[in-house]
């Protein structure tokens, strides 16, 4: 990603290949991170509904994780949460 | 061709209709509605085939020339004061996004208070936003300047939007003889269209104008500066093929009877035409002066200024707008680019004709005598009661 010189770029900022948005590790940006407590968890995904960048990881119908490399750490999982399952700790604490 | 009477507003209708753009979105505005007025007559009577669009505004307007130029179409638009005003945003996003689009300034002063006569502050307030600005002596060069303004912005090593700029009233709405091309010649000089990647290509899906985050925008920024830096070269090869085909050569700095002058005036737009009547007047009384005409305002040709400047004594820029708590928006340009030089004459700035106001050759007159005598200030207001 960033380190290409201004000229090896296309122009006006064009991107030229479609579905890149996913090399583009928006999970950089995080300070805080989802963390679920997994007795509590119901699997009503919800939170899979609601997260703005797909970053709820489901296997066979349950949530199984969170893919990190583009939770932004919003937040809203855990503000939807019905039982209150997952909670937003600080990053690096 | 035979030479015919019209205005510098139907000159810029007459030059769209014979390049024939693909699209073009426009919104009236005096004094530029005559453009619209007759491209849109055009356009019913069948005799172009763009696809034409009156916007509720002059945002709209720009914001679907962006559209239309990003998804592969030839675009142009015109406008004027406000409504280049009310352009501000998109037009930052049309330089930014590289798009070609052409777009004719009925250069007018801004309100308030409101007024619709010539001054050039719309498109000195629009000098930053990364498009190229071309200004027009009289109604044959805004014809000419149109017609050469789709080779620079098409350009493919420049790819920016350009503003070909006449004086409101002046020159847009005076009747002057012009001598127009043939319209197998005009299509023949600006040729075809090209884009590498138009949005319309869907076998080649594209993202344009993406959020642009810390690590990136620094260098889209400098494309863009780096594409500016061709429009010099690119331009003087445009003026010397379109000598080629029309007889008149145009350059981006014009000096007048320069050769030996030790004191010069320097205008852009209409006032540059009056300026060689004043100094014909002026040699034939023996006085050695000249005046320059600057076509080219961005990218700014600093060396060329520079090399015509020096070692003269005395130098006046006649800025039709101002900077209000600085000076006139060119002088501090022309200054900058006397910086590096050796022989630096006195520069003096004078703000003349806000809103309309006529420039008399008395005026002007006044301006060689108070070079030649060393009278007056470093800023200077011409015409004003004050």
């Amino acid at each position: 990603m960033a380190g290409e010189k201004a000229e090896e770029l296309p122009e006006g900022g064009m991107i030229l290949v479609a579905g890149s948005s996913k090399n583009y590790n928006t999970g950089d940006w995080r300070s805080k991170r989802p963390e679920c407590d997994a007795e509590k968890c119901t699997n009503c995904l919800i939170c899979w509904v609601y997260c703005p960048d797909n970053s709820i990881i489901v296997k066979d119908g349950k949530r199984v994780g969170f893919k990190l490399t583009h939770c932004k750490g919003c937040g809203i999982c855990a503000n939807q949460c019905p039982v209150k399952a997952i909670k937003m700790v600080e990053e690096g604490a | 061709m035979e030479k015919i009477a019209m205005n510098g507003d139907q000159v810029i209708a007459l030059s769209w209709k014979q390049i024939d753009p693909d699209v073009v979105a426009a919104y009236p505005i005096t004094p530029q509605t005559i453009i619209v007025e007759a491209f849109s007559e055009y356009v019913a009577d069948g005799l172009v085939n763009t696809e034409y669009v009156c916007a509720e505004s002059e945002h709209s307007a720009m914001s679907l020339c962006i559209g239309a130029s990003a998804a592969g179409a030839r675009t142009a638009t015109a406008t004027a004061s406000a409504g280049l005003a009310f352009m501000w945003e998109v037009l930052y996003v049309a330089s930014g996004m590289r798009l070609p689009i052409v777009m004719a300034v009925a250069n007018r002063a801004l309100s308030g208070p409101i007024n619709i006569h010539c001054d050039h502050s719309d498109a000195m307030g629009a000098r930053d936003s990364g498009w190229i600005q071309l200004f027009a002596e009289n109604v044959q060069e805004a014809y000419d300047n149109s017609i050469m303004a789709f080779r620079v912005a098409e350009h493919m090593d420049i790819r920016l939007p350009i503003m070909t700029c006449l004086d409101g009233f002046i020159t847009t709405h005076s009747l002057e003889r012009f001598e127009p091309l043939p319209d197998e010649v005009v299509k023949k000089f600006v040729g075809e269209f090209k884009w590498k990647h138009p949005l319309l290509d869907y076998k080649n899906p594209v993202t344009m104008g993406p959020f642009d985050w810390t690590d990136y925008y620094f260098e889209h920024k400098y494309q863009q500066v780096d594409a500016m830096r061709h429009v010099t070269p690119v331009l003087n090869q445009v003026q010397e093929e379109f000598a080629r085909i029309s007889g008149r050569k145009y350059e981006i700095i014009e000096p007048y009877r320069m050769d030996d002058a030790d004191y010069a005036v320097i205008a852009m737009g209409s006032t540059a035409g009056t300026l060689k009547e004043i100094v014909d007047e002026l040699r034939a009384e023996g006085k050695k002066v000249g005046s320059i005409k600057l076509r080219l305002f961005r990218p700014f040709p600093n060396v060329e200024m520079a090399k015509l400047l020096q070692g003269l004594k005395g130098v006046a820029v006649l800025d039709r707008a101002v900077s209000i708590g600085s000076t006139g928006p060119l002088f501090p340009e022309v200054r900058s680019a006397l910086y590096d030089s050796k022989d630096r004459p006195r520069l003096v700035n004078y703000v003349y004709g806000l809103g309309g106001r006529d420039i008399k050759p008395e005026e002007l007159k006044q301006v060689y005598k108070q070079l030649i005598y060393k009278e007056g200030e470093t800023l200077n207001f011409l015409g004003v009661r004050a």
